[in-house]
């Protein structure tokens, strides 16, 4: 189960998958059939504060934290952000506060799609990348002042 | 009958893409097919040459020295006005003034002839397809005085006329229309909408972001009171802009920006300010760049405008072909006149993710709402798919589109 897989170790992962494709085209058809497989948001989550800001296509994400984990949900209108969600998903969710705000999250290099990082995309994953840490940064706050209560 | 010289009236546009040394560069291993050129321009040669001469042979400050450099400098900065001038065929060199581009064109009016004019309870009217940069400053303008901004309606890419012709009235006190839109491509009937405005009392800026590079510029036929266009959407390069306002306008509002330059005497108590155009150029200026339009402009002179209009219209008519025929492909925008802009999008599929495939073939399209949010909301969509087309692109770019979106909407449905 993935949830017993270490961040590195669910980025490494990824890379080996990755490292099967030679050519963009191949790599943009995995991520397109990986943004498809991601399950639909409920509408009722599709509100304008779970938007995240900097996106040319719209993104919502949603955060749940259960037994001193965090997991995500997100959705978005287009299919190759879909996709890119879907594995910083399967990379963050369910993983302690802690461990995500650590995330190097270097397998996004690795792979080839730091352009989508870049400003000019402005398809938000680095926007996507600091909501993630910071609702882990959130709940890790909460729970320490809850602990000093 | 004496046979047309068919040649002459052709672009040669093999030779022209010689000129352009970026299209000779490769995108993810394929050749790059530039269709952003609504955004701005590829470069040719002439323009690259002149920015390297420039700072090679004669970088000074201008209208200060009196040795050799600055004077060269100076002659070829004034040339370069005079350029300009008669690019949109302004009556003098008074009239045209060197800004970084549109934006700073339209603020320039908004925060001095608007700071002047403009009182509470005023109107002004722009469009429902103006890009972002001719909104915001009247939306700012109108904050800061009370007045109200009022937008004529569009219907599939053409304004309405008719209820343009409603808006008007003598609280009119400014319209300011975008001549090309940059989103759809649709040329406004901008004669007619100065005609209309001024019987109203009104005066009137025209954004020629995106009409100076394709239609013939004429500021005195057109009235206009106010234009304003971009060098980087010329072939030239950014960073530098006109704006051009009828004379005795220009004389009679406050300066924009304080400094060197648009000054005549300065005490600590008072400042007398310099006589046009310089009154509206603080500081010292974009010497470099504002040189190099004057390349910019002859090269596109020296080629032709009305070859190349001819060019960019077979290749939209050629475009608009084969798009239609993509199943679920809606073209955004059906004006009977319109420059080079292919604006459209797929059914169930996001532009972006088009943008991202295409870019992945080396085809550079924009994708998203173009600045014109409004416009957008018109339609519903979140934005479009565009293909803007220049005097370097061919029929063979055309179809590697083509190819490219059935491509993408293969691998995205």
């Amino acid at each position: 189960m993935s949830e017993h897989k270490s961040i590195p170790d669910i980025e490494n992962e990824i890379v080996e998958e990755f490292s099967l494709f030679d050519s963009w085209d191949d790599k943009y058809e995995y991520i397109i059939d990986m943004g498809k497989k991601l399950p639909v948001l409920d509408d009722k989550y599709k509100l304008d504060e779970n938007k995240v800001r900097g996106c040319q296509s719209t993104v919502w994400l949603v955060s749940d934290y259960k037994d001193g984990k965090v997991y995500f949900k997100a959705d978005s209108d287009a299919v190759i952000v879909k996709g890119l969600i879907s594995m910083l998903i399967r990379v963050l969710s369910g993983h302690t506060p802690d461990e995500i705000i650590q995330a190097g999250l270097g397998f996004i290099q690795k792979i080839g799609m730091t352009t989508h990082l870049a400003q000019t995309r402005s398809n938000g994953l680095l926007a996507m990348v600091k909501q993630m840490k910071n609702f882990a940064l959130a709940y890790k706050l909460r729970t320490a002042a809850g602990e000093t209560k | 009958m004496i046979p047309t010289n068919t040649i002459s009236k052709e672009l040669d546009v093999y030779a022209i893409r010689q000129q352009f040394p970026a299209l000779n560069r490769k995108v993810k291993g394929h050749p790059l097919v530039y269709f952003d050129n609504a955004a701005t321009t590829q470069k040719p040669q002439v323009v690259i040459d002149a920015l390297v001469d420039y700072y090679t042979n004669f970088n000074a400050n201008v209208h200060r020295g009196i040795h050799t450099l600055a004077e060269e400098a100076t002659a070829a900065f004034e040339a370069s006005r005079d350029a300009a001038k008669q690019f949109i065929n302004a009556a003098s060199r008074e009239e045209v003034i060197f800004t970084r581009g549109t934006t700073e064109g339209i603020n320039l009016v908004a925060y001095t002839w608007g700071r002047k004019n403009i009182q509470r309870g005023d109107e002004i009217i722009i469009s429902e397809m103006e890009h972002h940069s001719n909104i915001v400053p009247w939306q700012i303008l109108c904050e800061e005085k009370g007045a109200i901004l009022k937008a004529v309606p569009q219907q599939d890419g053409v304004l309405l006329m008719d209820e343009y012709k409603k808006l008007l009235s003598p609280k009119t006190k400014l319209v300011s229309i975008v001549h090309v839109s940059n989103a759809l491509g649709a040329i406004n009937p901008v004669e007619q909408i100065v005609e209309l405005a001024h019987q109203a009392g009104a005066v009137v800026m025209i954004d020629g972001a995106q009409s100076s590079v394709h239609l013939d510029i004429d500021v005195q036929a057109m009235d206009c009171d106010f234009f304003a266009f971009s060098a980087h959407k010329v072939y030239g390069p950014t960073g530098i802009g006109i704006l051009y306002g009828k004379k005795h306008l220009l004389e009679a509002m406050p300066v924009f920006q304080g400094g060197g330059e648009m000054i005549k005497e300065v005490t600590i108590e008072k400042t007398t300010f310099n006589d046009l155009p310089y009154k509206y150029e603080a500081g010292t200026p974009n010497i470099a760049d504002a040189v190099v339009l004057k390349a910019a402009l002859d090269f596109v002179t020296e080629t032709g405008k009305e070859k190349i209009r001819n060019h960019e219209v077979e290749l939209l008519d050629y475009a608009t072909e084969q798009l239609v025929q993509i199943p679920g492909l809606r073209i955004i925008g059906s004006a009977a006149q319109k420059v080079s802009v292919a604006s459209f999008v797929i059914d169930k599929i996001h532009p972006q993710d088009i943008g991202i495939l295409l870019d992945n073939r080396g085809i550079a399209v924009r994708t998203g709402h173009h600045c014109a949010q409004p416009l957008m909301q018109c339609y519903g969509i979140p934005g479009t798919v565009r293909a803007s087309f220049a005097m370097y692109n061919t029929k063979e770019e055309i179809d590697q589109l083509i190819t490219g979106l059935q491509k993408a909407i293969k691998m995205l449905l």
